[in-house]
């Protein structure tokens, strides 16, 4: 198969195996491509992309507009900090006004879960998913589990426990269906205010206690408290949170095997993680980084490959 | 097909693809001497036989020793893209040196129209600035070029309609070596 089986990228949950198999395949090649002297192919030069970014975000946008860059699309930025959104403008005639300016696809970010779904069926460009509050972040699961599958060889069979606030991350949700889509044994673990009530009806399994888990895991997927998502207090403070699900070296040395650690960024060091975990040799945070380049060129490629030549 | 007529006509059988393989290498060395500032590029996905093939018989036949050779996919680079009916599909690149400075001979299995050489003299700059660039095909097409694009080194010219197709297979890949005309 040389196609994939959507035509937005709006979430995990619309693709299947043979879509992610095709999206790690293609980015192989780029991220031989990154890796050039000269970082950067023409196919995408007649394309137009617009990144609407409702929400901040510093990895994601700059990741997103390095692949459609090295790709030779022409890139337009938006964020609503500065923009007529302020103003009371909807998102469709937001949407539809950049449009006009003749944009093929839209790379969004939005607080609201659904926008991007909502906005697939309303405006005439294909839309891939940048983070939809607290529901999917699909790219960032693609390139999480590229990069177990870099690290590891494969992903199917692996055993990963995700750690931290399950309830608010759309990194967690995205992964799950990832993971679960490839052949990958899941847990979640975390406080249990931040564990969704029916998590196990994904086909996840919950543990409480950080050191059981990372006993029983390959990968450690270490998500970030996100405060900011947070209405009330979900656990008691920081420093308890750190001392119960932190990941420190010490933890890491009581457990008689290698795992290794990831974080989607950005890290709250000496919360979630400490500094010399997060720099330690199992990590493959940085990896991570380089290959959401990569993963964000085969998603774009793919799509825009379905857009036909006027 | 009920209506329709194929016919396959043998171009080249494996004895005369083993002379002009023969006779390519050697206007090779007449060209490149010891190989030391020249590089083959295999075009993928069906020049990089005819390169392996050619580097075997300079190593082997010819006593060339550190031959540098690589693989250049152009997918990302063709003029077709999202013009086609069926999607591309990506191959390996592989080269792990510098082309800056280096005499670079593009091989490939048949050229037509050109389209391909194209593509991959833009991926190439990926990779440096070479010297200079050659271009050897196992077959010539004539008359069928897009693009004023001719080979330095052919290993046959055939006058073919467009209508009929070129394929060259390799014992490696394909279980014989043959050059066959396919009408369909």
């Amino acid at each position: 198969m040389s196609q994939l089986s959507v035509q937005h990228l709006l979430g995990i949950k619309h693709l299947n195996k043979a879509d992610i198999d095709l999206i790690f395949k293609t980015a192989d090649h780029f991220k031989e491509v990154i890796n050039r002297p000269i970082k950067k192919v023409p196919s995408l030069r007649d394309i137009t992309i617009a990144n609407l970014f409702f929400e901040n975000s510093t990895r994601t946008k700059l990741s997103f507009e390095l692949a459609e860059k090295r790709l030779s699309a022409d890139v337009i930025n938006f964020s609503a900090s500065q923009s007529s959104v302020k103003k009371g403008e909807t998102l469709i005639d937001t949407a539809n006004n950049i449009l006009s300016m003749k944009v093929d696809l839209i790379v969004m970010r939005h607080p609201n879960v659904g926008a991007c779904d909502f906005l697939s069926k309303h405006v005439n460009a294909r839309i891939v998913n940048a983070g939809d509050g607290t529901h999917e972040h699909p790219t960032q699961a693609l390139l999480d589990s590229y990069s177990i599958r870099e690290k590891l060889g494969d992903v199917a069979g692996k055993k990963i426990v995700i750690v931290g606030d399950i309830l608010h991350s759309r990194v967690a949700l995205s992964n799950i269906y990832a993971l679960k889509l490839q052949g990958a044994e899941v847990k979640v673990c975390g406080p249990k205010t931040l564990i969704p009530k029916y998590i196990e009806s994904l086909g996840v399994q919950v543990e409480y206690n950080i050191k059981k888990a990372l006993e029983w895991c390959d990968v450690a997927n270490v998500l970030r408290v996100q405060n900011e998502r947070m209405a009330i207090n979900y656990f008691p403070s920081t420093r308890e949170y750190s001392q119960l699900f932190g990941i420190n070296k010490k933890l890491l040395d009581s457990i008689d095997k290698n795992i290794v650690i990831m974080h989607p960024g950005p890290i709250n060091r000496g919360v979630e993680i400490t500094s010399d975990v997060a720099d330690a040799e199992q990590s493959i945070i940085l990896n991570q980084v380089e290959n959401g380049v990569a993963v964000r060129m085969a998603v774009i490629y793919l799509l825009a490959q379905q857009i036909q030549h006027k | 097909m009920f209506g329709t007529t194929m016919s396959k006509k043998i171009l080249l059988n494996s004895k005369e693809i083993y002379i002009i393989l023969h006779r390519l290498a050697c206007q090779l060395i007449e060209n490149h001497n010891n190989f030391e500032n020249t590089v083959l590029i295999g075009i993928q996905p069906r020049g990089i036989y005819l390169a392996e093939r050619l580097v075997s018989i300079l190593k082997n036949d010819y006593h060339i020793s550190n031959i540098k050779s690589g693989q250049l996919d152009i997918t990302f680079y063709r003029d077709d893209f999202r013009r086609r009916e069926a999607p591309l599909e990506a191959n390996k690149t592989n080269i792990n040196f510098i082309v800056e400075d280096k005499n670079v001979v593009f091989i490939d299995d048949v050229l037509f129209s050109g389209r391909s050489i194209r593509a991959a003299l833009t991926a190439i700059q990926s990779f440096g600035r070479p010297s200079d660039i050659e271009l050897l095909v196992l077959i010539d097409r004539r008359f069928s070029r897009h693009l004023p694009i001719q080979p330095d080194y052919r290993g046959m010219q055939v006058d073919v309609i467009n209508e009929e197709k070129v394929t060259v297979n390799w014992k490696e890949k394909d279980g014989k070596d043959a050059v066959y005309i396919i009408n369909n």
